[in-house]
Order: structure tokens, then C-alpha cells, then sequence
């Protein structure tokens, strides 16, 4: 089973490459576990087909410590299965321990069992790194391998940059690797090569480039994936690409971080400060 | 009447518990710590935690306890206590050289998400941990479960670090030890001894915590389980895991990393868990019981028969920890007491069932429950309903037996006010005789002290 973490900068579209990606795999006959890890609990939202569903946490509150995992587990898009977190209402509570519990529970009920034959698990990990228990997926072997969904933005080379350092801490301990960059076109100028250039320095590689396009919202006010809405559209075949890059995947490194006046460089170099 | 406001009348409580019959995780961490030898429990968190938990065991076992802390201040709640355990580890190595630092996290620590597993090894790769001493970690948050949880991850983390399985099978039993005084773990060790069975017994506590008078402070006394011994559990023939919620989970872990197999019984008080266990023991070290282990049993049962009508139909109420409840309550019908009453604080899934399948014919009117609000107020307020002879628990139930006038045996978690329990014990057929006379004492002393004056009896 291999498991992966997709973190980046919030709003980059992590939930929607996550599932985009996830349904590739499901088309390939993979089986998937999503992992949703973000208070808002919308990870899962387009494999379910917009099926409100109970979250861990919720259901932990409502019913006690008696969770059975089919309260929980709910089949989506081609027998995937998906989990949402949950979490606390903004500003109040905790939402990192959130995820360090209903991780631990997940792991109680057996989610990860061998009977349950799974492929893939992915978590998708809310926005920035930032405390100790988002960083729960990268903990203990739970996540093996870490996708960086980035723009050319700066911004989010920056929350990328930050996320890597995070990364560095955990993999000197334990076997959690950065598998690449994903750059999720915000058609800025040079953005491929700026990416590529960045992944490079960072000891890594932009596994894949996803175009805009705006079949990807269609999709999703539809409640679906693009290759469940439109299986033949090209946008379709870009995460197609994407799912069989990661599947085929086989350069998992420590990352080395950039300064920050090195990362103000590179986007100096790529023109975007002109 | 200290508790002059607990009335017999039950409201439904929704989201609060008072005079909670447990406490918090990192206790149990610690008391299971102390029984290695060579250990100096950490307490990764603020310093008002270790101070609490250290100064709890020293009360109950009027022993000095030993344990370091973090010590949080802000920043590391904001920053991470990285830097700080890093520190500590320098330190204590340096100054206390302990064998081994069993570093167990709080709620704070928790909660900020504190990763012990990686800090630990990043101690390990700076050289902080010198060449044949050992780091290693359980995680304690107290709004989980309770110190039997804390207890149950600190055994289960021993085995984690430590089992570990050689190409040479030893001829020995493992015993993993529930939570007991050091009076119990020193019983099960005579009574394996007796049999002549070679066992390693963990944690062990005897000789840490019940240690002589000698006139030289020992910082860490002789007792407690050693790391060869503990490394060797993955090489022995088979383990007993006594008392479920405290050592089930470590016993599941042994057989999983070194394929050990295991009985996880109860804890061996009273007759019938003592004959299982004795038993189990028997079996599992291929060994004879002795004629005077049998001899021991026919003492404690002439006891019982010879007092047999101060025992009959009395009813008794009793609080404390899951795994010493079930096999003294079965314990008190056998002795044909009626346990009518029973909380713990501690949530337990399988404690309704095993209460049932002792009470459900024999006491049907019993009534018992577990978790956040089965706390000694409920028991008060059952005990206003309709009276008891006789309350078992801890010191903390004196308040109750004070306002009610009943008959009081100190039992469990923490004793605070009296001496004998880390040093008589409760366990095996010899802690049953203790028992029984512990119990005809207190209510044949209230026979005495109330009964007419025309009744008084000379001989009883």
C-alpha cells in the first residue's frame, strides 16, 4: 500500500487534485482510501457526488467512542473510499488534534488493515504546515510519499518552500519522502519552467504540469471529477497523466529548502518581479 | 457530614463529574516506569504535571518518586517542546545517568502535536544517548481514557522498544503485571517461585517503591525489571498478561513482533482468579503446583467458612479501576457478599459484560457502570437510596464512609492516609487471607462498637 500526503498553500486546489487525481487511479483499478484532513471537510466532495457526510470527529461527538468504520467510511467514485475528518468550527477548539485523533481512530478500526486491500491512501492536508498535528499525516510512516500542489505564484512557493522544510524534519527520523511538485497552472508567465527550476533546486521534479481550464469548475458545480463528468475531455487525460506519473513514481527525496532570498531570485530569474 | 449535599435523588447528568472515581493518564505512565530498574520517568509537558503526578505516587506509597520534566513555558507551547526534551536528555543523562528515560507526553504536548518519535531520534542521531542507555516514549493525553490507560501505554511501549526475539528460545513465562501494589508483584514473584516456575515479571515495582530503610538514599533502588530481562520477553516461551485493560495490548504486541503466545486473564485476587491463574501458570512453565500453595488455599478457605455468618448477605459498594473490580467482586460472592454497588471512572467497553456475567444471577439487583459519570457521587446517592454494609475503594471514600457510618476497606488508586498496601498484599491465595481480615475487622469492629450492651460477645 502506498500512502501519500498532497499538501500546498490554501485555495491552490489541493481537494480538487487530490480527487481529480484519485479518480485516474480508480480508472486504472486502483483501490483508494481519501483521507480528508482539513476542517472544512470537503475533500471527498466530488467522489461522493456531493453526499453530505458525517465527519470522524462528528460522529465521535454525537455518539461516543463506540465509531463503527462504516459510520465513517462511505463508498464514492468507482469504490473509493472516503473519509472527512472534520473539525471544529473556525476560531474555536482545536483543529490540529482534531486530525492527530481521528487519524489514531482510523488506525483503531482497522481502516488500514491488509483485508481491506487498498492500493493507495491519500490524505489530503489543509493548507500550510502549520502545527504539530497537521503535520500527523507525515508522522510515524502514516504518509510515505508527499505531492506539493504549487502555482507560479509566490505565495505558494513560498507555503511549497515552508512545507519542504517541515518535511526535512520528519524524514530525518522516518521514511516520509517528497515525491514532486504539482504545478496547477495559474497561466502565469514562464510558470512551467519556473516550477521545473524550483523542483530542480529543491532536489525533486515537477511531476506534472495541469493546465487551466475551466472544465475542471464545470465539473465541480456538477459535483463530479472531471473524468467522471466528461471522460473524454483533454483536461480528463491531463490527470489521467498525472495519476500514471505518481503511480509510476520512483524518485522520493529529502528536499533541500531554499532561502528566501534564493527563492526571491529564482522568481526574479523567471521574470515575474518585472 | 462533609458531603451533607449529596442527596438520594439521581438527575440525569449530561456533561458533568463530580469527585471522579480515576485520574490522569501520565500517573499510570509513571508507576509503570518506576518498574524498570534504572528508570527516570519524563514528563514531556508543563512542570505543574510531573509535580502532581510525583507527588500522588509519593503519598500513596510514602516513598520518594523520582521523574523529570520539560518544563514548558509559552514559547515551547508555541515553538514545540523539542528543544526542551533535547535538553533534558543532555542533562539528565549527565547529571541523574539513569539506564533508561521513559518520557511520557501530557495534554499540552498533545495537543500541540509534539512528535516524541522523532524528537527521540533526533536525541538518538545528535549523541545525546550514551552508548547502552535507552530513550523511549508512551503517549499519555489525560483527556483519553484514564492512568489505567496511561499505565496500559507505558507497559505496551516496554514491549514495543525492548521485546526482542533471538534465534534461542529461553525457558521462561513472561508475566505482565496489571496495575498492583508492590506487595502483589512481590506475591506473584514468591508464588512462581514456590512453583518453581522461571518467570521475568513486568513492570515490577517491588523494591522500587516498598525499598528498606537502610540510612543511604538509593536514587534507584535495587528493584524493577532489568533490559536484558525485558529484551529477553521476545525469546520466552509464553506470556500471562494480567488484567486486561492494563496489559492486553502490550500481550497482543509481544505475540505480534515476536510470536509469543499469551493468556490475558484477570488480576489473580480472590480464589477462583488466583486457581486461573496458578493454573495458566502451571501450564504455560510446565511445572507441578506445590502442596503448599494448596495448603495456603485451604487456610484462606477455613478462614471463610470459620467467618462465614459476618460475611453472608452483606452488601457492599465499591469504586476503583476495571481490572481489580471484576475479580473482587466475583471474589465477594464467592464469598457470599453482595457487591451492589459499583463505579469506575475509568471507560472500559468490556466492564458491563464481565459485571454481568458475575452478578446477573447471583446479585441481580446489582447495579454498576463505567466512564465519565460513574463517579463516587452516583455511588453516594445509590448508597442514600438504600444503605451498604460495607465500602471498598480508595481514600477517598473515607467522606462517604464517615457520613454514612459504613464499615471501610481501603483499596486501589490513590491510598493516601493509611500504610500496608504497598507492603501486604491483595493477590494470590495469601491476599485473599489479607482481604477477608482486612473486611471482618472493619465490620466486626462496628458490631462491636454499636451492638447493646447486653450483646456484646466476647468470643465472635
Amino acid at each position: 500500500m502506498r500512502k501519500v500526503a498532497i499538501y500546498g498553500k490554501g485555495g491552490i486546489g489541493k481537494s480538487t487534485t487530490t480527487q481529480n487525481t484519485v479518480a485516474g487511479l480508480a480508472e486504472m483499478g486502483k483501490k483508494v482510501m481519501v483521507v480528508g484532513c482539513d476542517p472544512k471537510a470537503d475533500s471527498t466532495r466530488l467522489l461522493l457526488g456531493g453526499l453530505a457526510q458525517k465527519t470522524v470527529l462528528d460522529t465521535l461527538r454525537e455518539e461516543g467512542e463506540d465509531v463503527e468504520l462504516e459510520d465513517v467510511l462511505k463508498p464514492g467514485y468507482r469504490n473509493t473510499s472516503c473519509v472527512e475528518s472534520g473539525g471544529p468550527e473556525p476560531g474555536v477548539g482545536c483543529a490540529g488534534r482534531g486530525i492527530i485523533t481521528s487519524i489514531n481512530l482510523l488506525e483503531q478500526l482497522g481502516a488500514y488493515e491488509e483485508d481491506k486491500s487498498l492500493d493507495y491512501v491519500f490524505y489530503d492536508v489543509l493548507g500550510d504546515v502549520v502545527c504539530g498535528g497537521f503535520a500527523m499525516p507525515i508522522r510515524d510512516g502514516k504518509a510515505e510519499e508527499i505531492y506539493i500542489v504549487v502555482s507560479g505564484e509566490m505565495m505558494a512557493m513560498y507555503a511549497a518552500n515552508n512545507i519542504c522544510k517541515g518535511i526535512v524534519k520528519f524524514a530525518q527520523a522516518g521514511t516520509v519522502r517528497l515525491g514532486g511538485l504539482i504545478c496547477n497552472s495559474r497561466k502565469v508567465d514562464n510558470e512551467a519552467q519556473m516550477i521545473e527550476e524550483f523542483a530542480k533546486r529543491l532536489g525533486t521534479q515537477m511531476i506534472h504540469f495541469v493546465p487551466r481550464d475551466n472544465m475542471v469548475q464545470r465539473a465541480e458545480i456538477n459535483r463530479k471529477t472531471v473524468i467522471d463528468y466528461d471522460p473524454v475531455h483533454p483536461q480528463a487525460d491531463e490527470y489521467r497523466a498525472l495519476a500514471k506519473k505518481i503511480d509510476e513514481n520512483k524518485l522520493f527525496v529529502v528536499p533541500k529548502p531554499l532561502s528566501i532570498p534564493e527563492l526571491e531570485q529564482l522568481l526574479i530569474e523567471y521574470g515575474l518581479f518585472n | 457530614m462533609l458531603l451533607r449535599h449529596t442527596t438520594d435523588k439521581i438527575i440525569e447528568r449530561e456533561a458533568l463529574t463530580v469527585n471522579p472515581a480515576k485520574t490522569c493518564q501520565p500517573v499510570g505512565a509513571m508507576y509503570a516506569a518506576l518498574g524498570i530498574h534504572g528508570c527516570l520517568p519524563h514528563s514531556h509537558g508543563s512542570q505543574g504535571c510531573c509535580s502532581y503526578h510525583r507527588s500522588v505516587l509519593t503519598r500513596h506509597y510514602k516513598e520518594p518518586v523520582m521523574a523529570a520534566t520539560s518544563s514548558f513555558t509559552e514559547g515551547s507551547s508555541v515553538f514545540g517542546g523539542q528543544a526542551n526534551l533535547l535538553q533534558a536528555i543532555n542533562t539528565i543523562f549527565s547529571v541523574y545517568n539513569p539506564d533508561v528515560i521513559a518520557v511520557h507526553s501530557t495534554c499540552l504536548s498533545e495537543t500541540i502535536g509534539d512528535d516524541l518519535t522523532q524528537i527521540i531520534a533526533k536525541a538518538k542521531e545528535e549523541g545525546n544517548v550514551p552508548n547502552g542507555k535507552y530513550v523511549f516514549h508512551a503517549n499519555t493525553p489525560s483527556y483519553v481514557g484514564s492512568h489505567v490507560t496511561g499505565y496500559a501505554n507505558m507497559v505496551t511501549a516496554m514491549v514495543k522498544t525492548f521485546s526482542m526475539k533471538s534465534s534461542t528460545k529461553k525457558n521462561q513465562v513472561n508475566i505482565i503485571s496489571g496495575w498492583i501494589e508492590p506487595s502483589d508483584m512481590r506475591e506473584i514473584k514468591r508464588i512462581a517461585n514456590q512453583m518453581m516456575a522461571k518467570i521475568v515479571l513486568f513492570p515490577d515495582t517491588s523494591d522500587v517503591l516498598d525499598a528498606p530503610m537502610t540510612g543511604k538514599h538509593e536514587f534507584y533502588p535495587k528493584g524493577g525489571v532489568t533490559i536484558p530481562e525485558l529484551i529477553s520477553t521476545g525469546d520466552s516461551k509464553f506470556t500471562i498478561g494480567l488484567g486486561p485493560l492494563c496489559t492486553l495490548d502490550a500481550c497482543i504486541k509481544l505475540e505480534n513482533q515476536c510470536k509469543v503466545k499469551f493468556d490475558s486473564l484477570e488480576l489473580p485476587i480472590g480464589i477462583q482468579a488466583t486457581d486461573t491463574f496458578i493454573t495458566a501458570l502451571s501450564r504455560a512453565a510446565g511445572v507441578q503446583v506445590p502442596d503448599s500453595l494448596t495448603d495456603e488455599r485451604g487456610r484462606l478457605i477455613d478462614i471463610i467458612a470459620d467467618m462465614q455468618k459476618y460475611l453472608y448477605g452483606k452488601r457492599v459498594a465499591l469504586f476503583g479501576d476495571p481490572d481489580t473490580l471484576v475479580p473482587l467482586t466475583e471474589f465477594l460472592v464467592a464469598l457470599d457478599m453482595k457487591p451492589v454497588y459499583i463505579v469506575t471512572g475509568t471507560p472500559d467497553k468490556t466492564f458491563e459484560d464481565r459485571m454481568a456475567s458475575i452478578l446477573s444471577t447471583k446479585v441481580p439487583e446489582a447495579k454498576y457502570k463505567a466512564g465519565e459519570r460513574a463517579d463516587t457521587f452516583l455511588l453516594h446517592q445509590w448508597i442514600k437510596q438504600q444503605g451498604v454494609d460495607l465500602l471498598i475503594g480508595n481514600t477517598y471514600g473515607k467522606y462517604i464512609a464517615r457520613d454514612e457510618n459504613i464499615p471501610f476497606v481501603r483499596l486501589g488508586f490513590p491510598i493516601l492516609d493509611r500504610v500496608g498496601h504497598s507492603y501486604f498484599p491483595m493477590v494470590g491465595y495469601a491476599g485473599a487471607m489479607n482481604l477477608v481480615t482486612k473486611i471482618l475487622d472493619v465490620i466486626m469492629d462496628k458490631i462491636d462498637r454499636e451492638v447493646p450492651e447486653e450483646k456484646v460477645e466476647l468470643v465472635m
